[in-house]
């Protein structure tokens, strides 16, 4: 190349800079940086502060059981909300979509009758199926209908929760096949583990590496960072934000056949608030609301810090109250936490 | 004289009842810098996107090494070989320089694993280093995402992956608009290695020195047409003004 003559004075910089680089960064550096560690710090400080406060009742095996088991259902919502986020996204509408999948999913398991696999996989089908649906129709009115992602989602909220009601007159279900509540509800992996912890961990490894290792991931967080040159690079942003969409909308689904199959009923009035639970879960866990940042590992730890305060704040004979006191706080300071980061890169 | 690589004859392209383009004419030879000067409005931007696939000519033809072409998307336009830098760069901030070199166009990995959709990071990385080192651009840690760097590493972060996939014509809009002199400096050697590749380059620039010293030719809209052409021993920068406010005219009137 005729060049050469040129390059030479970089190349022999190039490799000086690289180890500059290497001293100025090094590995525990992408760590430090990373706001899901110091989550996961903060989580296992107030762990160990509520172990030192009562060690009898906090730390036993059947304690960190009943906080896994609360948190189970709303870990599969926000590994959807997380990869909609990260598009600079939200979806509004993950408690009515559990709802209304969870209602159809039983009403579906109750014509089919009996109480075997049989019928408790067309419930889980069922349960997807509607979830997928909705999802779509979310991925359909914020990509292709280019109606903002807060309204649509809204309107889908209403809509999916409304329906549920008409189709049960407002009246929980509980023909549940006394099958699913005793194995997938209530039942234990190896008599300790509870199948939803089991179910809802798999959910967050299989979809956090999907985030994190695969293309789809890499075009998710493309299309949240920069959407005009995620589309100038010859990706289709509309068919990654339909597919977003739908799979948040199927995770809503399973998270409700998981709560029905927990229950034994349907929980209509129970979810109202999933939504903010799973966006403020998926926020403290590092995942930035303006898209283009975040991981599943960050919305597990931003899932277990409710969790985990809500018991201890029990255990301790704090008032229970005081836990969305403290939830709201944690919220304010990750989204601070964000800020002062993207303000410092500029 | 070979047939140029990319030429656009008697292009009309009209927004409403703005006539942007009046029968545009532009010819880039093969290994060539060119510069597409010409004042504000009049119709660089335009006749750009036209020749990058993103807009279609009302009239005219372009024609590619030769032939008669249809660019009917950007993605026809990459194809044969033409990329486009815009102004603003389009790159994604928090993905790190090799994720935006390769957006779109990941590296998978081999077996299984690739067949399942997971990216090969580590030999995009390497390859993107290379692709750096190669046409000079300097990163130290190729590893922080692209919004901790500075402007003239974004300009060689867009330059470089534009380079990455064009084998024929790079367009570069205003390249060193928003850069310091050492930058802007660092932009014009880069373009220079890129020519030196055999790749034309496309410089659109209001710089008239810089212009003056990367431009192998210079070619003059005005007001939607081609008002004049020089080669750079015969322009003087009295000539270029005088092209692009009217007061020169050499090109023949076509087809209005």
């Amino acid at each position: 190349m005729s060049s050469a003559s040129q390059q030479l004075p970089s190349d022999a910089e190039a490799p000086d800079e690289a180890i500059d680089g290497e001293e100025a960064r090094p590995w525990w550096a992408a760590l430090v940086a990373s706001q899901s560690i110091w989550i996961g710090l903060i989580l296992v400080g107030l762990i160990i502060a509520f172990s030192i406060l009562r060690p009898a009742s906090f730390v036993s095996v059947a304690n960190g059981r009943n906080i896994a088991t609360d948190a189970a259902v709303l870990l599969v919502l926000a590994v959807g909300q997380t990869f909609v986020i990260i598009t600079a996204g939200i979806d509004l509408s993950v408690g009515a979509v559990l709802v209304f999948s969870g209602v159809l999913a039983t009403r579906g398991m109750s014509a089919v009758g009996g109480n075997g696999w049989g019928t408790i996989l067309v419930g889980l089908a069922i349960a997807l199926g509607c979830g997928l649906g909705w999802g779509l129709i979310n991925g359909f009115l914020v990509a292709k209908a280019k109606i903002g992602a807060l309204i649509a989602t809204l309107g889908t909220f209403g809509m999916a929760l409304g329906l549920a009601q008409v189709v049960t007159g407002g009246v929980d279900q509980s023909d549940v096949p006394s099958k699913l509540v005793n194995t997938i509800g209530n039942g234990r992996l190896f008599g300790e583990i509870p199948w939803l912890v089991v179910i809802a961990f798999v959910v967050a490894l299989v979809f956090g590496v999907l985030l994190a290792a695969t293309r789809f991931g890499r075009h998710t967080f493309a299309v949240g960072s920069n959407e005009e040159a995620t589309r100038r690079a010859g990706i289709s942003v509309d068919r990654q934000l339909l597919k977003v969409y739908a799979l948040a909308g199927a995770l809503s689904g399973l998270a409700g056949f998981l709560s029905v199959a927990r229950f034994a009923t349907t929980t209509i009035a129970g979810h109202a608030t999933d939504n903010l639970q799973s966006i403020t879960a998926v926020v403290i866990g590092g995942t930035s609301l303006f898209g283009g940042i975040g991981s599943i590992l960050g919305s597990v730890f931003g899932v277990f810090i409710p969790a985990v305060l809500q018991n201890g704040f029990v255990i301790t004979g704090v008032q229970p109250f005081w836990q969305q006191v403290a939830v709201g706080a944690v919220l304010i300071a990750a989204v601070y936490l964000d800020q002062l980061r993207r303000r410092r890169r500029q | 004289m070979s047939e140029p690589i990319l030429e656009a004859r008697g292009i009309v392209k009209s927004f409403g009842r703005v006539r942007a383009l009046r029968g545009a004419s532009f010819t880039v030879e093969a290994g060539e810098v060119v510069a597409l000067v010409g004042d504000n409005g009049a119709g660089k931007s335009t006749l750009v996107k036209t020749l990058a696939g993103v807009h279609q000519p009302d009239a005219g033809e372009i024609r590619f090494a030769g032939e008669t072409v249809t660019l009917e998307s950007p993605v026809a336009a990459r194809q044969l070989g033409i990329e486009v830098v815009y102004q603003d760069l389009a790159l994604a901030a928090e993905l790190d320089p090799a994720g935006n070199l390769y957006l779109g166009q990941e590296i998978l990995r081999s077996g299984v694993l690739g067949r399942l959709g997971f990216i090969d990071k580590p030999e995009m990385r390497r390859r993107a280093d290379a692709s750096f080192a190669d046409l000079g651009v300097r990163i130290q840690d190729t590893g922080s995402p692209v919004a901790t760097m500075s402007g003239g590493q974004r300009q060689g972060i867009a330059v470089c992956r534009a380079v990455t996939w064009a084998s024929k014509v790079v367009f570069m809009d205003e390249p060193t608009a928003a850069l310091g002199v050492v930058q802007t400096r660092n932009v014009l050697d880069l373009i220079k290695r890129v020519r030196d590749r055999g790749i034309a380059v496309v410089l659109i620039s209001h710089n008239m020195p810089e212009v003056l010293e990367v431009a192998d030719r210079i070619e003059v809209l005005r007001l939607g047409e081609r008002v004049a052409r020089f080669t750079r021993d015969q322009a003087t920068l009295e000539q270029i003004i005088g092209a692009m406010t009217g007061a020169i005219r050499h090109e023949e009137e076509t087809a209005r």
